[in-house]
């Protein structure tokens, strides 16, 4: 059974859709029943900006255990990135008209 | 006359909930008859490419079938239907009163058709099963239904119930009009093998007409070969069910729906 369940994160960052690159500032994130996978079940982001309506959006549907794999791949570039760079830098905040 | 028979498929527009314009996907036989009409429920993620090949395959075999869009409203035509999809996701999913309108919607297009034999059957799976059950409860002029594992027809926790799902579908039971098929795989875990029970339970309690099949070695969509969760022999005894079914209820004549 499908559910509606999703998991919300705000996002300062950008994505590259069907129109090229655009800015998001929200992922949905859901585990559920895949659109296009052949997978029963998948970890499902989709990358939108609400802040302009919420249409567009990049989407990826991965395996449960991908998704983890992610999940530390992500911390473990950031933490090596964020020294490498040697900078720790305040999170930037995006101006919200261009 | 040739073994197969054609068909025609379309998207066509139809008089939804609240005299919307919706968009649906309608498929019929091409030989002269009359023939019953079944409305196809798509599931959560959307109006997908399995949901017309179900519409399809209904057709093929004597049917007039057709599956109502239920996320026309998001989008503008020709968007895709796995994004809206993915807003309907965001916002917390459809109405049920909505669903019901658009169902009826469906059902009021494919009796208004000169190929109409007047019966109609309603058939959906996972959500859309759900929404079968609610439908065989709260619409009249069904005339059959199939509920392909259809998942929290039984709320255990109050607090799943919302403004847009307002009641349990299982409390609504007593006002089934329309003889009920039941498919279900035991390795499923929403509906779990205990809830296909306890709704089972109720059906007989009431002495609704009700008829389930249960899968072992299956579980949560078993006819979807585009998933790992297709089990070929399950599935195929679980059509020739819901064929045989929809035939006893829905067919005027025998001559009208072809050999399976």
């Amino acid at each position: 059974m499908c559910s509606y369940i999703v998991e919300k994160a705000a996002l300062v960052g950008s994505a590259k859709g069907r129109k090229g690159w655009m800015r998001i500032d929200t992922a949905n994130v859901y585990y559920d029943h895949p659109y296009y996978s052949t997978l029963d079940h998948v970890l499902a982001i989709d990358f939108t900006n609400e802040g302009e309506g919420g249409r567009d959006r990049v989407a990826i549907e991965l395996s449960a255990d991908s998704a983890r794999a992610l999940v530390d791949r992500i911390l473990a570039a950031l933490a090596s990135g964020q020294i490498a760079h040697g900078s720790l830098a305040p999170e930037k905040t995006l101006v919200a008209a261009e | 006359m040739a073994y197969y028979q054609g068909l025609q498929a379309e998207v066509v527009s139809y008089r939804a909930h609240k005299s919307d314009n919706g968009e649906a996907y309608y498929a019929r036989p091409l030989r002269a008859g009359k023939f019953p009409g079944v409305v196809v429920i798509h599931h959560i993620p959307g109006w997908d490419e399995w949901t017309t090949e179900v519409v399809r395959k209904l057709a093929h075999h004597g049917y007039a079938a057709i599956a109502p869009h239920l996320y026309f409203r998001e989008g503008s035509p020709g968007e895709a239907p796995d994004d809206l999809g993915a807003r309907i996701r965001a916002a917390g999913g459809v109405a049920d009163a909505q669903v019901m309108g658009d169902v009826s919607g469906a059902m009021t297009y494919l009796r208004a058709q000169s190929n109409s034999n007047g019966k109609i059957g309603v058939i959906g799976f996972c959500s859309g099963g759900r929404h079968t059950y609610l439908a065989a409860c709260t619409l009249s002029g069904i005339d059959a239904a199939v509920d392909c594992w259809g998942g929290n027809v039984i709320v255990d926790n109050p607090n799943d119930l919302n403004d847009k799902r307002p009641v349990a579908p299982i409390d609504l039971t007593e006002k089934m009009s329309c003889p009920l098929l039941g498919i279900f795989g035991n390795d499923d875990a929403n509906p779990t093998a205990d809830q296909v029970n306890r709704t089972e339970a109720v059906l007989k309690k009431l002495g609704k007409n009700y008829e389930f099949h249960r899968y072992n070695g299956a579980g949560h969509a078993f006819f979807n070969h585009a998933r790992d969760a297709y089990r070929p022999d399950q599935a195929m005894d679980g059509w020739r069910k819901v064929f045989a079914f929809f035939n006893r209820y829905l067919a005027t004549s025998a001559a009208s729906i072809a050999a399976e």
